[in-house]
């Protein structure tokens, strides 16, 4: 298996991703793109405007799903849609995980980018974020 | 007609509206007062329709101060935009009446009678509301010493504050659903005049109801031979109160309340009637819909948009759809007979037949 990616699981009514890489920060930056693909084709996507994200959260779990929220948010508020995602760091500072990212995209514009459906919410129904030397593994389920 | 709608209403990924744009005071006015706002202050309907509403048109116990800007901000240029999924506009007509009297009351004459069923929500609004009491319930959990067996589940005791707040934030976000259905079914009526060079009225396009399928709300039911004041959470369920309900509009009470069953894209959908059995059995509900068989994942390996698109069209309806994935995720056979629901319901008589209806034409998300 490739060393970073994304793919789409079995689910009746959600959209049920894996999503990996070398490390927690890798993997998040596939999260963020699986999360994008389900919305639109990602390859139309012109890196152009270039954003900074941060998060806070208790653990791993929220960190993620406060990090695709952003995201759900970025897209929903500011009407933008991105193909590229740089987690710069994600470390805990009293207890607090932090994760600070760079993310790059542009307007969304129905005519470029051929969509498909949209995510209502990240949940945290199943969602499993497991981490062995060298590959970390996310599963989580999107509400669309 | 189809494509007057698709271009009226705002549909599919995003879709917001240019031309009707509420500010942050106006959207906590709809949150507060729901459909009324909209069709006193903005014109967005008729002075009857709040009648035909559950609540009619909106919850009493609404709070907009406890609704966080980020909600407020995805909302304000959502009334009256369908979204994406299994949302949608659909023209119809009406196939078989089943029962000629509960028909009649509804104003569903005849056979070959047109009529509109609109399925959306509360949008983005809904949604964060959902998302940041998440977070709220998070805490809760810890504080209550509650222990979960999947942390989606988070939750609080009814009487805690956090839950009191929840209760205000989520009164907000359905009375937000019932004002995104009424300015839809405003540009509805519009698309009709334009189509048709008719006015609204006498072309006899009234709401026969609006009601919600994912909804908490504070009922009373009797359990255990007494009447207990209940919080019944109806999700992927719609109420179904049988006549004389003091909840049903007093043009229904003597029938029972109008339960809509929407039939997946190009199948049958449903108009019935609940019926006093779902008082026993059901709190007082029935299922909402077809309900899904096969993962969208599925889905999309099994059809193309394009062709699920020229399957129906070779059957005389017309699509308009603003994503062809979403046509293939969408295709009827990745969901239940919906016929098949519909007599479960109407053989456990907890809402019973009125009326089966079939598509004339879609606008999807």
């Amino acid at each position: 298996m490739i060393q970073v990616g994304f793919r789409f699981l079995e689910h009746t009514a959600d959209v049920y991703v894996e999503a990996w890489g070398p490390t927690i920060g890798k993997s998040f930056e596939d999260a963020a793109l699986a999360l994008f693909e389900v919305m639109i084709d990602t390859s139309t996507v012109k890196p152009t405007k270039r954003e900074t994200i941060v998060v806070e959260a208790r653990d791993k779990h929220e960190l993620l799903y406060k990090w695709l929220e952003q995201l759900i948010l970025k897209f929903e508020i500011d009407n933008n849609v991105y193909s590229r995602f740089q987690v710069e760091k994600i470390e805990m500072r009293w207890k607090i995980f932090h994760l600070e990212a760079t993310i790059y995209g542009e307007t969304y514009d129905g005519e470029r980018h051929p969509s498909r459906v949209g995510v209502k919410a990240i949940t945290y129904h199943r969602m499993a974020i497991s981490e062995r030397k060298g590959k970390t593994t996310l599963r989580f389920i999107l509400d669309v | 007609m189809a494509t007057s709608i698709f271009q009226n209403v705002p549909s599919g990924l995003g879709s917001r509206r240019k031309d009707f744009r509420v500010s942050g005071a106006e959207l906590d006015k709809i949150a507060l007062e729901g459909v009324n706002w909209l069709i006193e202050k903005r014109g967005l309907g008729w002075p009857e329709d709040p009648n035909y509403c559950e609540e009619n048109g909106f919850m009493k116990n609404a709070d907009p101060e406890k609704v966080s800007k980020t909600a407020k901000d995805r909302g304000e240029s959502q009334i009256g935009t369908l979204g994406s999924g299994n949302h949608f506009v659909e023209i119809q007509k009406i196939d078989k009446i089943f029962d000629t009297q509960t028909a009649k009351a509804f104003g569903l004459m005849e056979p070959d009678q047109i009529t509109v069923m609109i399925h959306t929500g509360s949008r983005g609004f809904g949604h964060q509301i959902c998302s940041d009491y998440l977070q709220v319930m998070e805490r809760a959990i810890d504080k209550y010493k509650i222990s979960l067996p999947d942390r989606e589940l988070a939750c609080a005791p009814a009487s805690s504050n956090e839950a009191e707040d929840y209760y205000k934030a989520m009164a907000s976000a359905v009375n937000f659903a019932f004002s995104n259905r009424q300015a839809i079914t405003h540009w509805v009526r519009q698309s009709f005049e334009q189509a048709f060079h008719a006015q609204a009225d006498k072309m006899g396009l009234k709401v026969v109801y609006d009601v919600a399928h994912n909804i908490a709300k504070i009922e009373e039911h009797a359990v255990d031979g007494s009447i207990k004041k209940v919080i019944v959470h109806r999700k992927g369920a719609t109420r179904a109160f049988p006549p004389e309900h003091p909840a049903i509009p007093s043009a229904y009470r003597s029938v029972g309340q109008p339960v809509i069953i929407p039939g997946s894209m190009g199948t049958s959908s449903w108009v019935m009637v609940g019926a006093p059995h779902a008082m026993d059995i059901t709190w007082g509900s029935t299922a909402h819909g077809a309900g899904r068989m096969l993962s969208r994942t599925m889905a999309k390996k099994s059809f193309w948009g394009n062709e699920v698109k020229k399957e129906l069209e070779s059957r005389g309806m017309v699509v308009r759809a603003a994503s062809s994935v979403v046509l293939a995720e969408e295709a009827d056979p990745a969901y239940k007979n919906v016929d098949e629901v519909v007599q479960v319901s109407h053989d456990l008589r907890i809402a019973t037949k009125v009326a089966r209806l079939v598509p004339l034409a879609v606008i999807k998300g």
